[in-house]
C-alpha cells in the first residue's frame, strides 16, 4: 500500500492521458492498467465541462485526477494554472510541470522549487516533475513536497533508466515518495524501477503508442507488481568477496 | 516529525530479540546488499555475524577507502572546565564526585591552546561538564571569539544547548557538535542521571534535531558502551543517524563508540564489549553508512588503535588530556576518565604514515563558514 498526503494506493502504476488513438482506447487501457492515478492536462481538456472527451472517460470510481500543468513556463503561470485546476476540478492535487524548453519538454527546476515553495503555502498537495537530481529533491521536500517525480530519461522518449544511478540516491535518502517518471519505455524499464525501491512510475507513451495500448497497460501492471514484489522479497547476492591480507587476527593476540 | 515520534514506536525488548534472532543467512543477505537498511545493520551487529569478521572488515575497508581515500584525521580535546551539576554514575565530572573543580579562565585557555597548537592540530573540541550558572553559552561565545583565530575547525561536546543558543554560537566559528546520547534505553539512562538537567531524556535525545534545524555543519552521535546491551542501543543509534540524515540533510555525521573507562569511584560496566565484538560494531557501521564519519579516541589501547585505521575509522586524537588545564596549566586535576593510548600526535602520526595513510590535520577553513 502506498500513502502519499491524504491517499491511499493499492497500484504503485500510475498513468497518463496523451497520446492515446481515442478517448475510448485510453479508457480501456486506464481500466486495464489498475492504475488508481490519472494524470491530465490542464492544456487538453476543458476543465469547465465534465462532459469533455477525456474527463468523460475518466469517470470511474477508482480513478484520482491528477492535473498537471504541462505547458506553463514558469512558476508564476504555474500557480495561475494550478489555482484554475483546483477550481474547476475539485481537486487540490498538482502534479507541477514546468518546462520552458519546448523542443525536450524538460523541466525548470529553479522555477519548480519557486512554484513549490508558493504551492504548498497555499494548500496543495504537489508533486514536482523533475531532473533526476538528488539535492534538488531533498529542497523540494523542504519545500512542501508531497511525492518527487525524478525522470528516467527524457519525456516521451522510452529510452528507460538512463539516471538510474541518481535515482538510487534520491530512492535512497527521501522521505517522501519516489515516482519515477518520463523515459519509461518497456516494463522491464518499470520492473526495474520498482527493484531499485521506487514507490511508484508513471506511465503514458509506452502505453498510449504500443501496438496493443490495453495488452501493453496489462504488462505494466504486471510488470509493476512483480518489480515491487522483488524490492520487497530482496534481491539475492551480486559479485564476491576478493581475497585480501587479513585484517581482524590481531585479535587473537590482544 | 521529530525523532521521539519514531523512536517512541520502538520497543527495546523486540528490538533486542529481533537482532539476537538473526541469522546467518541475514548476514549474508546484508554483506551482499547494494544498499544497506537497518534491518541489514541488525543483522551485522548479531552474534550470528561473529564469525563473519574477516570479510566484515575486508569490506568496511574497501568502502572507507572509496569513500575516504587513505587518510585519517586528526583532532584533540580541550577540556574547559570539570564543573558540573549532574549526576552521572559514570564520570569523573558527577556533582557528588568530591574533588576540587576549575574553569580556565581566557588566560589559562590560551596557555592551553598554544601547546595545542605546537603539536600540529588544527581541530579542537571543546569539553565541559554541564554547570550551567558558570559554563554557559556566554562562556562559550567568550572561549570561541578567543581561540577562533587559532584553528581552523572547532567542535564542541558540551550540555544541550536550546537551538536559538546553537545558532548564536555557529557563527562565531562552532563548526560540529558532539552529543551522545549515552543509552537509549529510558529506564536505564534515568538510573546513569538521577539529577541535573541531564536526567531529562527527551531534551538530550531531540538535540541533534535542534543542531539539525539550527542548521550545524555536523553533528557527531553515539552511546557510552557498557551502560546497557550494546547491540540494541547501537541500533538506535543507526536509526537515529538515518533519520538525522534524511531530515538535516544539508549537516554531516559522526559516530563514536566509546567504551566506558574507568574513574575513581565510578561504576564497573553492566556490559563488557570485547575487543572483537567493537570492530564488529565498528565494521557494521561503515557497512551501513558508507559516508558517516567513524572517530575512535584515546580511551582504547595502542595496538588496537594501530589496527582501526585499516578497519573503518577516519578520524582519531592523540595526545590527550581529559582534565581542565591538563596541557599545561593544571596537570594534576581531575579527569573525566583514564586514557589508554599514551603517545604524542607525532608518534600517532608516524604510525599513520607508516600505514600508508596520510594524515589529515586541516579540513576546513574559516572562508567557508560565512
Amino acid at each position: 500500500m502506498l500513502t502519499i498526503a491524504d491517499k491511499t494506493f493499492q497500484s504503485r502504476l500510475f498513468t497518463g492521458t496523451g497520446k492515446f488513438s481515442s478517448a475510448q482506447v485510453m479508457e480501456q487501457a486506464l481500466l486495464a492498467s489498475g492504475s488508481e492515478l490519472v494524470t491530465v492536462a490542464l492544456r487538453r481538456v476543458n476543465v469547465r465541462d465534465r462532459s469533455d472527451d477525456i474527463l468523460s472517460h475518466l469517470d470511474h470510481s477508482q480513478f484520482h485526477l491528477l492535473p498537471n500543468t504541462s505547458g506553463v513556463r514558469n512558476a508564476k503561470e504555474a500557480i495561475f494554472a494550478a489555482q484554475l485546476a483546483r477550481e474547476a476540478l475539485e481537486t487540490n492535487w498538482l502534479k507541477l510541470e514546468i518546462h520552458p524548453d519546448p523542443k525536450y519538454l524538460l523541466p525548470d527546476p529553479i522555477e519548480t522549487l519557486l512554484a513549490t515553495e508558493e504551492l504548498a503555502k497555499l494548500g496543495f498537495v504537489i508533486l514536482p516533475y523533475i531532473h533526476a537530481d538528488p539535492v534538488l529533491c531533498k529542497r523540494l521536500e523542504d519545500a512542501g513536497a508531497s511525492a518527487v517525480m525524478p525522470l528516467g530519461s527524457p519525456i516521451g522518449s522510452n529510452k528507460g533508466l538512463k539516471t538510474i544511478d541518481f535515482l538510487e540516491i534520491i530512492i535512497g535518502q527521501s522521505k517522501v515518495p519516489v515516482i519515477v517518471d518520463a523515459g519509461i519505455g518497456a516494463p522491464s524499464d518499470a520492473a526495474k524501477a520498482m527493484e531499485i525501491g521506487a514507490d511508484a512510475v508513471l506511465v503514458n507513451t509506452a502505453i498510449a503508442v504500443a501496438g496493443d495500448p490495453v495488452a501493453m497497460a496489462g504488462a505494466f501492471k504486471m510488470a509493476v507488481q512483480a518489480g515491487r514484489m522483488a524490492y520487497e522479497a530482496k534481491l539475492g547476492i551480486t559479485g564476491a568477496a576478493s581475497a585480501s591480507s587479513p585484517l581482524t587476527t590481531f585479535l587473537d593476540e590482544l | 516529525m521529530s525523532f521521539k515520534e519514531i523512536f517512541e514506536k520502538y520497543s527495546w525488548q523486540e528490538v533486542r530479540e529481533s537482532i539476537l534472532a538473526k541469522n546467518t543467512r541475514d548476514v549474508e543477505d546484508a554483506l551482499h546488499a547494494p544498499q544497506r537498511s537497518l534491518e541489514d545493520f541488525k543483522a551485522l551487529i548479531s552474534p550470528s555475524a561473529a564469525r563473519y569478521l574477516e570479510p566484515m572488515a575486508q569490506l568496511s575497508r574497501r568502502l572507507t577507502q572509496q569513500r575516504f581515500g587513505k587518510t585519517m584525521h586528526m583532532y584533540i580535546p580541550l577540556y574547559l572546565s570539570n564543573e558540573c551539576t549532574n549526576i552521572c554514575t559514570y564520570c569523573g565530572f558527577s556533582m557528588n564526585n568530591k574533588v576540587r573543580r576549575r574553569t580556565l579562565t581566557e588566560r589559562e585557555i590560551m596557555q592551553e591552546v598554544e601547546v595545542i597548537k605546537q603539536m600540529g592540530y588544527e581541530h579542537v573540541l571543546l569539553v565541559t561538564g554541564e554547570a550551567n550558572q558558570t559554563v554557559h553559552v556566554d562562556y562559550f561565545k567568550m572561549v570561541l571569539e578567543l581561540i577562533r583565530p587559532h584553528f581552523t575547525q572547532i567542535s564542541m561536546e558540551v550540555q544541550p544547548l536550546d537551538q536559538q543558543e546553537y545558532e548564536t554560537l555557529i557563527p562565531l566559528g562552532l563548526h560540529s557538535v558532539l552529543v551522545y546520547q549515552e543509552t537509549y534505553h529510558k529506564d536505564e539512562y534515568r538510573r546513569h542521571h538521577p539529577k541535573g538537567k541531564k536526567a531529562h531524556f527527551h531534551y538530550r535525545l531531540d538535540t541533534p534535531d535542534r543542531l539539525g534545524r539550527a542548521g550545524i555543519h555536523k553533528m557527531g552521535l553515539g552511546v557510552l558502551i557498557g551502560l546497557e546491551d550494546w547491540r540494541t542501543d547501537s541500533f538506535f543509534t543507526a536509526l537515529h543517524l538515518n533519520y538525522l540524515e534524511k531530515t538535516y540533510w544539508q549537516s554531516r555525521y559522526a559516530l563514536s563508540f566509546p567504551r566506558l573507562r574507568p574513574f575513581s569511584g565510578g561504576i564497573e560496566p553492566k556490559v563488557n564489549m570485547s575487543d572483537r565484538e567493537l570492530v564488529q560494531l565498528i565494521c557494521a557501521y561503515r557497512i551501513f553508512n558508507a559516508e558517516v564519519e567513524l572517530s575512535l579516541s584515546t580511551r582504547e589501547s595502542e595496538k588496537f588503535r594501530n589496527h582501526c585505521i585499516q578497519l573503518g575509522v577516519t578520524s582519531m586524537s592523540a595526545g590527550s588530556k581529559t582534565n581542565p588545564g591538563g596541557y599545561i596549566v593544571a596537570p594534576e586535576s581531575l579527569e573525566q576518565f583514564e586514557i589508554s593510548d599514551e603517545r604524542s600526535p607525532q608518534a600517532m602520526a608516524q604510525m599513520i604514515r607508516g600505514g600508508g595513510y596520510e594524515v589529515v590535520w586541516k579540513d576546513w577553513d574559516e572562508g567557508l563558514m560565512i
